[in-house]
């Protein structure tokens, strides 16, 4: 069997041999003329349709989708600065609305405070004066009593007198007495 | 067919023409030049034909060609080398369709023919040489001589660049078309090891096992070469066309 198909390839290459003269197909100058005409006439009727259709075709197509690739990035981009723009808006309203709620917070401590001192401090007046009021008083009254204490202390004295001599003393006398008594 | 490595090369004649004693006959390669151009050109236009915003799966596939190729060729020549973008876009997509349609059993690969992938590579030189000249004038042979090197050492330079510019054509073709047949060749070998050896019975069916292995990983191997011969192909086209751009280096 091996021999078989042995003789029968050599019998090919002999075969093919002398069909054409010559052993190498590629080699074989008869056939340049016609493969050189189908290649001119092919390769030229492809570079025609690469050149004017397919590839003006996906330059197109390749164009368009980095227009709209770029477009799309920049409309991204205008987004996203419109959205940092309006947060950064955000924050600032926040903050001037957290220091105004402090400066409110403050006042309002710094008023309530003064009403508060102001208060006390009326308050404290009205006792220092009242306190004040009632020294005086205190003091009136102690005058008074001190004052009525020399005359008590002659009517006792007269009448002590009266009742130990038997006649009341002249008042020039008594004063006098008094005097050195409580001096 | 059988075993013949060679004859998946063959070239056989679908309708025969002939002009002025010339063979222009439409021939399996002719086939599949037109297969490859029609299918790209349909894949590429059907995929696009949505011009989606958001890319079907087929569509990006697409997309991606196109941006690969033209970072590659901006990356290589910068912005005023994409007037060659067509060019370079074109010979990408033919190289790598064709390529990969030589990896279909019973498929004719059209790259694997020298005079093919020559012709590729002289559309390229030849775009380089005319378009050098037409935009810088003779200055464009300041290509050959290389500034900062020493003067008794310029006509040595001289030539050096002289030869390596002349083989650029050569080695551009020679890559690709040694490539596509080379890999081809190592398939059918193995894979006809495979058949060989199935025929000789339970051992042997054995120790076919080994060579359907090997296809495998070739076929694999063959898909990436397919692919990277067409990139080679693109890259190198891409720097040719910068020293048109740019002569002077």
């Amino acid at each position: 069997m091996a021999g078989d198909t042995t003789t029968e390839s050599q019998t090919a290459i002999v075969d093919t041999a002398a069909e054409h003269g010559v052993g190498f197909p590629p080699f074989d100058a008869t056939t340049f003329a016609s493969q050189l005409l189908w290649l001119a006439i092919t390769f030229g009727i492809f570079y025609w349709i690469m050149k004017n259709v397919a590839m003006p075709r996906i330059a197109g197509i390749l164009e368009d989708r980095k227009d709209r690739i770029a477009g799309d990035l920049s409309e991204a981009n205008r987004l996203k600065d419109e959205t940092d723009a309006a947060i950064a808006a955000y924050e600032q309203a926040l903050a001037e609305a957290r220091n105004k709620a402090h400066s409110i917070a403050h006042d309002t401590r710094a008023k309530l405070k003064a009403e508060q001192e102001a208060r006390r401090e009326k308050a404290e007046t009205e006792l220092n004066e009242k306190l004040q009021a009632a020294e005086a008083q205190i003091a009136g009254i102690k005058t008074d009593a001190l004052s009525q204490i020399g005359d008590i202390a002659g009517e006792t004295t007269s009448a002590l007198v009266e009742q130990l001599i038997g006649k009341a003393p002249t008042k020039t006398d008594l004063t006098k007495a008094l005097k050195s008594a409580m001096d | 067919m059988a075993n013949d490595p060679i004859s998946q090369f063959q070239i056989q004649k679908i309708f025969p023409i002939e002009v002025g004693g010339m063979d222009f006959s439409f021939t399996n390669s002719s086939l599949f030049m037109v297969l490859t151009v029609a299918a790209t050109s349909a894949f590429l236009l059907f995929s696009t034909s949505g011009r989606g915003l958001v890319p079907s799966r087929v569509q990006s596939v697409s997309e991606m060609m196109y941006e690969f190729i033209a970072g590659t060729l901006r990356d290589a020549t910068g912005t005023d080398g994409m007037r060659f973008f067509p060019l370079v876009f074109s010979l990408f997509m033919f190289v790598l369709v064709a390529n990969l349609f030589g990896m279909f059993p019973y498929f004719f690969t059209v790259t694997s023919h020298i005079i093919v992938t020559f012709a590729l590579a002289m559309l390229v030189i030849l775009t380089v040489i005319i378009y050098g000249f037409m935009r810088n004038g003779m200055s464009f042979l300041k290509l050959f001589v290389p500034s900062g090197v020493p003067g008794a050492l310029i006509p040595l330079v001289t030539m050096i660049e002289v030869i390596s510019f002349l083989s650029r054509p050569i080695s551009l073709s020679v890559r690709l078309f040694a490539n596509m047949l080379a890999g081809h060749i190592t398939l059918k070998v193995f894979s006809g090891f495979v058949v060989s050896l199935g025929a000789m019975g339970a051992v042997g069916i054995a120790g076919a096992v080994l060579p359907l292995a090997m296809t495998v990983a070739l076929t694999a191997l063959e898909f990436l070469v397919a692919f990277l011969q067409a990139y080679v192909f693109a890259v190198l086209t891409c720097m040719y066309l910068n020293d048109a751009l740019h002569p002077s280096h």
